[in-house]
């Protein structure tokens, strides 16, 4: 074979300038900007049809003095951002026994052993159960039902509220911890389970016992792709405190519902739907940057 | 019956549902011996490594090591397994662990080493096959080679009777796969008893003592590499070594 290897066969490409971009790169540039543009005009379209549509209805002069009443905000904002640190209260009051418990019935549910049977059967009826009766009336039943029983009496503290035992302070958390958990120990759960059953052969080869695996291999890993979830889980908890007021407890809700009550006017009602989104959207924020550093981190490292 | 075995198959049967994966099977393996299993994917290899390690049960016959029997039902795996190393295909490492915590874990929590013997133990190992910079480095933060190479560090730290290689070069790319072959070499210099699957006929040849050919869940065949590579008795291995051969992969 002879040698001929000195640029033979190579389509010499039209020369490139340095520093000037390529034909390709301006076709790119182009192409961006063409969807940036379009991107801009289909919003302002879109957005302003609505508002066009939602202002010119014969109804909205109404609508706007009953529901967007500047005055009534500037009035009522304040008083009901008070009440803004009880449901942040009953929130993180609720939070640690929810993971906790959930943990629990989420480690019960993965037992192996015949004797811890009654256990599993429990754990299972207890997340079917409770994913499967709306919260509100959990909390209705735990909430009024419990203290109806006259089991207890008397006064009790409890991490910061104290009251009578049978205050909705105590049962109304009670019962979100009750729902909410089972929600949360299927995501533990799902977690455990989705640590790849390799995981478990390389442990059990090594003579790691299944208590030893689980401690030492499945947990560890299984931890780090629950938190997303969870954290999931747990903004929907921050706003799902409000549905305790039906027993009577005085948060942002319910006292927007009051002050509604009082003038005929549901301007307070938006005032808390835009204390809860100030609250949520950048908790809502937190978790999508999380999750997607969590899946940069995971993603290039995947051995097949 | 040779007593002097360091592990005996006895008319192992084992099936996942309606398909029967092992037939029947039955081989010996002395101290010291390096034994290949070849054949196929599907036929058998893998299964017959993991029921060994009693990963997966088995349906019939008996498994022995040092001429007790570890197959019996209700026995506990665990003293079995940490005699028994076991390297897998795809290293499985556990990811949130450094290298070194991956070695030391077996040998702290299963044999009750302290940590910091344990711990020079593992230095020791992984410098003894190049990795003694990769202590505390995490397991994807290596190639391939290097992580199957922990791997098998990671089995040797618990200083098993026997090892078991279940196709360690097969998810390797073919650069690193040399790095991973010299690694068995050198356990089998140490007087290591291995039993290894492998897709490397030119491995196998040069390594075993005794080479096994499974087609559907049988050792149809079991013979001194020389013989089963040039002269093998029976058609369906000199048909596999035919197609080997023709794919270029010996």
């Amino acid at each position: 074979m002879t040698n001929n290897d000195e640029g033979a066969g190579i389509v010499s490409a039209p020369s490139r300038v340095p520093g000037q971009p390529t034909r390709r790169e301006l076709w790119l540039r182009r192409q961006r900007r063409k969807a940036a543009i379009i991107a801009v005009v289909s919003t302002v379209a879109t957005f302003g049809g609505l508002a066009w549509l939602i202002t010119s209805s014969s109804g909205w002069p109404k609508v706007k003095t009953i529901f967007f009443n500047a005055e009534r905000f500037k009035e009522d904002f304040p008083e009901i951002l008070g009440y803004l640190w009880v449901d942040v209260k009953l929130f993180l009051q609720t939070a640690p026994f929810i993971l906790l418990w959930g943990l629990v019935i989420a480690l019960c549910r993965n037992t192996r052993n015949p004797v811890l049977f009654p256990l599993r059967a429990f754990a299972a009826v207890y997340t079917d159960f409770f994913r499967g009766v709306p919260i509100i009336l959990t909390i209705y039943l735990v909430g009024f039902g419990i203290p109806k029983l006259g089991l207890l009496e008397g006064d009790f503290h409890f991490l910061g509220f104290g009251g009578n035992w049978t205050s909705p302070y105590l049962w109304g958390p009670i019962a979100l911890v009750l729902a909410y958990s089972a929600y949360v120990a299927e995501v533990f759960r799902s977690g455990i389970e989705g640590v790849h059953e390799s995981q478990r052969a390389g442990a059990r080869s090594l003579g790691l016992s299944h208590t030893q695996t689980m401690r030492h291999v499945i947990i560890p890993q299984a931890a780090r792709r629950v938190v997303p979830p969870l954290m999931n889980d747990l903004l929907s908890l921050q706003k799902d405190v409000a549905l305790l007021s039906v027993l009577g407890i005085i948060e942002v809700f319910r006292r927007a519902t009051s002050i509604k009550d009082l003038t005929g006017n549901f301007t307070p009602l938006v005032a808390a739907a835009v204390i809860f989104l100030a609250l949520t959207i950048p908790e809502t924020r937190l978790v999508d940057w999380y999750t997607n550093r969590q899946r940069r981190r995971t993603g290039g490292s995947q051995v097949g | 019956m040779n007593t002097t075995a360091k592990i005996e198959i006895r008319n192992v049967r084992k099936s996942f549902g309606d398909k029967l994966v092992l037939d029947d099977v039955s081989l010996q393996v002395g101290a010291h011996d390096v034994v290949s299993l070849i054949g196929a994917s599907g036929s058998g290899k893998s299964t017959l490594l993991r029921c060994i390690n009693l990963l997966e049960p088995i349906d019939d016959g008996s498994i022995h090591l040092d001429g007790v029997d570890i197959s019996e039902p209700g026995l506990d795996p665990d003293p079995v397994r940490r005699r028994i190393g076991m390297v897998f295909q795809s290293y499985n490492l556990f990811p949130h662990m450094t290298v070194l915590r991956n070695i030391t874990l077996g040998p702290t929590r299963v044999l009750r080493q302290s940590k910091a013997s344990a711990t020079t133990a593992a230095i020791e190992l992984l410098g003894r096959f190049g990795l003694a910079d990769k202590a505390n480095a995490y397991p994807d933060q290596l190639s391939g080679g290097q992580q199957q190479r922990v791997a098998i560090v990671r089995a040797l730290a618990m200083q098993p009777e026997l090892m078991l290689l279940d196709e360690v070069t097969a998810a390797l790319d073919p650069v690193l796969v040399g790095e991973v072959l010299n690694v068995i070499r050198d356990m089998r210099g140490q007087g290591m008893t291995m039993i290894l699957a492998t897709h490397e006929m030119g491995f196998a040849r040069e390594i075993s003592d005794l080479v096994c050919f499974l087609k559907d869940g049988v050792i149809l065949e079991a013979a001194p590499p020389a013989k089963l590579f040039t002269a093998p008795d029976r058609p369906e291995t000199a048909d596999f070594l035919q197609r080997v051969i023709a794919s270029g992969r010996l």
